[in-house]
């Protein structure tokens, strides 16, 4: 059986000057997370476009749910649900109704239909809202309700496009934990991101797409290795202690690297940064810090910015190009 | 694979009771929601409501007694039947407005990602209409009562006045589709459907008798639909011939029909 729930090959797609899709090709296991990440404009909507039928490629194949999405378009909307970059709830219809006409447009009976809705909006939390316009929900809420109705009907394969774009941190853990939810239910979620961190916190693959291309496609940890993992940062309370600090860091560098005060343009002098290759740096950070006694303002891992990724990545394809000029 | 996704109920891959079952069903579900649509903004009748007021009311007493000789009454009986016709028209236009703002705000690729009938989200928002157009003919007729016009036929001719009238609505809204495809703005919508509408309707019999017009524009007249509706409408609530008009009407639905939906509906799919 094809263990390959989205499957796609040499996408290829032109909008007048702009070719947004440049031979992409996509492939998701069942029951895991494929993250598409880029910035603004690379062809992550395009591509889930194409795969939800709403866009017809100019080339290429795509096979969702083990159909053809070119050729069988009514099949896969059978299987799947879409939540859009801007949340395409009605405004003036309430959680209920908007629930239930996806219901009714998905041949469910209406009696079904509006179980199925009560359900879900029990379950994102929405009851209370559930007889209000959704003109009147606040932003976290309407982005709940319309990720709701994209799993009116069990859908086995998901397509969010930019869930969180617009939400605050609290709000995007909330969706991160619903993405989880309907993956330990079975589901699989294909998700486009220009947030490496939400890459990181849901996807069991990383797929980084830029103008139309894919340019590297790994694990999240296979990803952050290419690119240098994660940065510690402290920030001691007393700044005369950043020596100190400077000398725990270097006990978690990773191979090769050292601790360095902050020095970049436009920080804030007064803090320490170290590379380090995982999360285990903490354990021996957090207690070397207590012993010497050292109070810290700011404590953080970072994960290399949307921009970093992209600077290495598209360097390091430059490098492979010159290597094979000199072969 | 996963116990979860099997206990999901099965898949249908044909949808339930056939296909065209369904777009009937699809396209129910929804015009009910243009419905809940435009009771949550009363302010989105005027056009079917007060508008119609206004125009019969400055008709008739404002231009009445110098168009028909001072005789309001007998102008008001000739009015009448036309104003449903320019009303009928001019209702048609928020159609194509509503339908362009929901394709800007992406609820349609919502409804695209469904599967269901390409043509159900645009035959559900012409099927909700019916309601404006029913709204016309009932605000008309009930302020034209008031205002002592009297219908001279009976109850079955009466209501194949109203019948006519909705079921002309229903096809001239299609042009309205197709200029919501067409035109970027909800507002280009409105500007483009006035061209078409404003000739229409004053280019027709609906405010002065088709034989007090030069020859030229009467050629025009006499092709109107808008002529056609009227005339009908008038034979119906009036008294007088209707067949001639009827059919004629009938035959331009007809055309309306053949002509824009295939046109709405191809600009449908290539957008967005």
């Amino acid at each position: 059986m094809d263990d390959l729930v989205v499957r796609a090959e040499g996408l290829r797609k032109r909008f007048g000057k702009t070719q947004a899709l440049d031979g992409v090709d996509l492939a998701m296991r069942r029951g895991t997370v494929l993250g598409v990440l880029g910035p603004n404009g690379a062809g992550k909507t395009t591509a889930v476009r194409v795969l939800a039928t709403l866009l017809r490629p100019d080339e290429g194949t795509a096979f969702v749910a083990g159909i053809d999405v070119l050729r069988e378009p009514q099949k896969v909307r059978r299987r799947i649900g879409l939540t859009g970059q801007y949340a395409s709830v009605d405004e003036d219809l309430t959680g209920t109704q908007n629930l239930v006409l996806i219901g009714q447009l998905l041949d469910l009976h209406t009696r079904d239909a509006k179980k199925r809705a009560a359900e879900l909006l029990e379950w994102f939390d929405l009851t209370e809202a559930a007889g209000r316009p959704a003109k009147t929900y606040s932003g976290g809420m309407r982005r709940r309700l319309d990720l709701a109705a994209s799993l009116v009907g069990h859908p086995e394969v998901i397509f969010l496009d930019e869930p969180t774009t617009g939400l605050d941190p609290a709000k995007r853990e909330d969706m991160w934990g619903v993405v989880r939810t309907q993956v330990a239910q079975g589901s699989s979620v294909l998700l486009t991101t220009q947030y490496l961190e939400e890459a990181d916190a849901l996807a069991d693959e990383i797929v980084v797409v830029d103008h139309g291309k894919v340019i590297a496609q790994d694990t999240p940890d296979g990803l952050k290795r290419r690119v240098g993992g994660q940065t510690l940062r402290i920030r001691p309370a007393d700044a005369g202690r950043l020596n100190d600090v400077l000398r725990i860091l270097d006990g978690v560098a990773a191979p090769g690297t050292n601790a360095a005060p902050d020095s970049a343009a436009g920080s804030r002098p007064g803090a320490a940064s170290v590379p380090v290759t995982s999360d285990h740096a903490l354990d021996d950070v957090i207690p070397a810090l207590r012993r010497a006694g050292i109070e810290v303002n700011e404590f953080g891992l970072h994960l290399p910015s949307l921009d970093e990724v992209f600077h290495t990545l598209t360097g390091a394809e430059k490098d492979e190009k010159k290597t094979e000029a000199l072969v | 694979m996963t116990t979860a996704v099997l206990d999901a109920p099965a898949h249908l891959d044909s949808p339930r009771g056939g296909s065209f079952l369904a777009l009937v069903r699809h396209s129910a579900a929804l015009a009910k929601r243009s419905l809940i649509k435009t009771v949550r903004t009363p302010e989105a009748l005027i056009d079917v409501t007060i508008q119609p007021v206004i125009f019969l009311l400055m008709f008739t007493y404002l231009f009445g007694g110098a168009i028909a000789g001072g005789d309001r009454h007998t102008y008001l009986q000739f009015l009448l039947p036309g104003m449903l016709g320019q009303s009928l028209a001019m209702g048609g236009i928020a159609l194509g407005q509503n339908l362009n703002a929901d394709i800007e705000k992406g609820v349609f690729d919502r409804f695209r990602s469904l599967p269901v009938s390409r043509s159900a989200p645009l035959v559900g928002a012409v099927m909700a209409d019916i309601v404006r157009y029913l709204t016309v003919c009932l605000v008309t007729l009930g302020i034209g009562t008031v205002m002592g016009f009297r219908i001279s036929t009976g109850a079955p001719p009466t209501i194949a006045a109203v019948a006519l009238a909705i079921g002309f609505g229903l096809c001239f809204g299609w042009i309205s589709v197709w200029v919501g495809m067409i035109v970027r703005t909800s507002g280009a919508v409105q500007g483009v459907m006035f061209l078409l509408v404003f000739p229409l309707s004053f280019g027709s019999n609906v405010f002065v008798a088709t034989e007090t017009l030069p020859g030229w524009l009467q050629a025009f007249v006499k092709v109107n639909p808008i002529t056609h509706l009227v005339g009908a409408e008038r034979g119906l609530l009036t008294g007088g011939p209707v067949a001639h008009h009827l059919w004629m009407t009938l035959a331009w639905m007809a055309g309306l029909l053949v002509v824009f939906v295939p046109l709405a509906l191809r600009a449908y799919n290539k957008r967005a």
